[in-house]
């Protein structure tokens, strides 16, 4: 039944495949995966060693799971997703999505639509294209100087280089590989950018902060780790 | 202060060298011999220090540094920040190999993309 009905909505988007990378998000996962599926009828969740049961929920919600044996990092999820849409003979589009719902499916809609209908390899989401997304003072002001930073050290100019939402087309998946296993990958990935030609632009999207999502989402501190990490490497 | 120049070219020069042992690119091989070099002389420095304890001091004065404990202390943190780095260095080619081991242990019990999940 669940089958038939996918069917039936899969139409304009079997070419496109959502990938959400997943690390303990039991809570929230199966209603996701659910929403997101009514639009996008290919999900692959890359299960990155959780503790919960979020595989067999995002499963049972009727995504693909990829299972990591082991945590490595949200960088590391994306790839591994990456590598498993390449292997898709129909696949053309690829989204990235977050799994705690902070991510709304008509932007993803609106992302793959440009692609679909311009010359561009990446469209972005971007928080700060109009005025809808509000995030606290404190959020705003280190979002603001990661871009500042993104855009010095890689040369490219965005308005917000650390939305996890981005729709890229299958042929750009090969000229890339993300090897910032943690957060630093959103940084890595606006230098590809550059690096490998990619055409690009940015889509303003909505991000949905709710009280769930701000509990889980990333600490601050981070951005500390993200410029040591980055610098590391 | 202008007598403890030497001392600072000493120690600037050797955290340039630890940087440069670890950042030259090449064969793998000549890179492990001489960081087995490096230890090896250390080693033996290390035992001079030992039983002739008033060389360090020699060297500590030649040097213009006031003692020779202070000197091996010099010594130490240069060597221990070439340790960090290398460290670091090696545990992200290790970090590496897991992800990519990782990763192919997921592909290959992953479901086929081509055919309907579960």
């Amino acid at each position: 039944m669940a089958d038939g009905r996918r069917e039936t909505v899969k139409g304009n988007n079997s070419d496109v495949w959502l990938v959400v990378p997943l690390y303990n998000e039991g809570q929230v996962i199966a209603e996701v995966v659910s929403e997101a599926i009514e639009t996008f009828s290919n999900i692959v969740c890359v299960d990155d060693g959780s503790t919960d049961a979020s595989a067999q929920l995002a499963r049972e919600a009727g995504a693909y799971v990829v299972r990591h044996p082991i945590n490595l990092g949200q960088g590391a999820a994306l790839q591994t997703g990456f590598d498993f849409v390449k292997m898709s003979a129909t696949a053309k589009y690829v989204v990235t999505f977050d799994s705690d719902g902070q991510h709304r499916v008509e932007d993803a809609l609106a992302m793959v639509g440009r692609l679909r209908t311009e010359p561009l390899d990446v469209v972005l989401g971007s928080r700060f294209l109009d005025g809808r997304t509000r995030p606290g003072l404190p959020k705003r002001i280190v979002l603001k100087a990661a871009v500042g930073f993104t855009n010095i050290t890689t040369g490219v100019k965005l308005t917000d280089a650390h939305n996890g939402l981005r729709a890229i087309s299958v042929a750009a998946l090969s000229k890339f590989r993300i090897r910032q296993n943690r957060m630093a990958h959103a940084s890595e990935f606006v230098g590809f950018l550059r690096k490998a030609h990619l055409r690009y632009a940015e889509e303003p999207v909505h991000i949905i902060y709710t009280e769930y999502s701000k509990t889980k989402g990333q600490s601050l501190w981070n951005s500390v780790n993200i410029v040591v990490d980055l610098w590391m490497r | 202060m202008g007598s403890q120049v030497v001392i600072k070219v000493i120690l600037l020069v050797g955290i340039g060298l630890v940087g440069l042992l670890i950042l030259w690119p090449g064969a793998g091989a000549r890179r492990t011999a001489l960081r087995r070099i490096g230890l090896l002389c250390l080693t033996l420095i290390a035992a001079l220090a030992v039983v002739f304890p008033q060389i360090s001091n020699e060297m500590a004065s030649f040097v213009g540094v006031g003692r020779g404990a202070d000197l091996l202390l010099y010594g130490l943190v240069v060597v221990f920040i070439g340790y960090v780095i290398a460290t670091r260095v090696h545990h992200n080619r290790i970090d590496n190999q897991l992800t990519e081991l990782a990763r192919a242990q997921a592909l290959a019990s992953a479901p086929n993309p081509n055919q309907p999940p579960n």
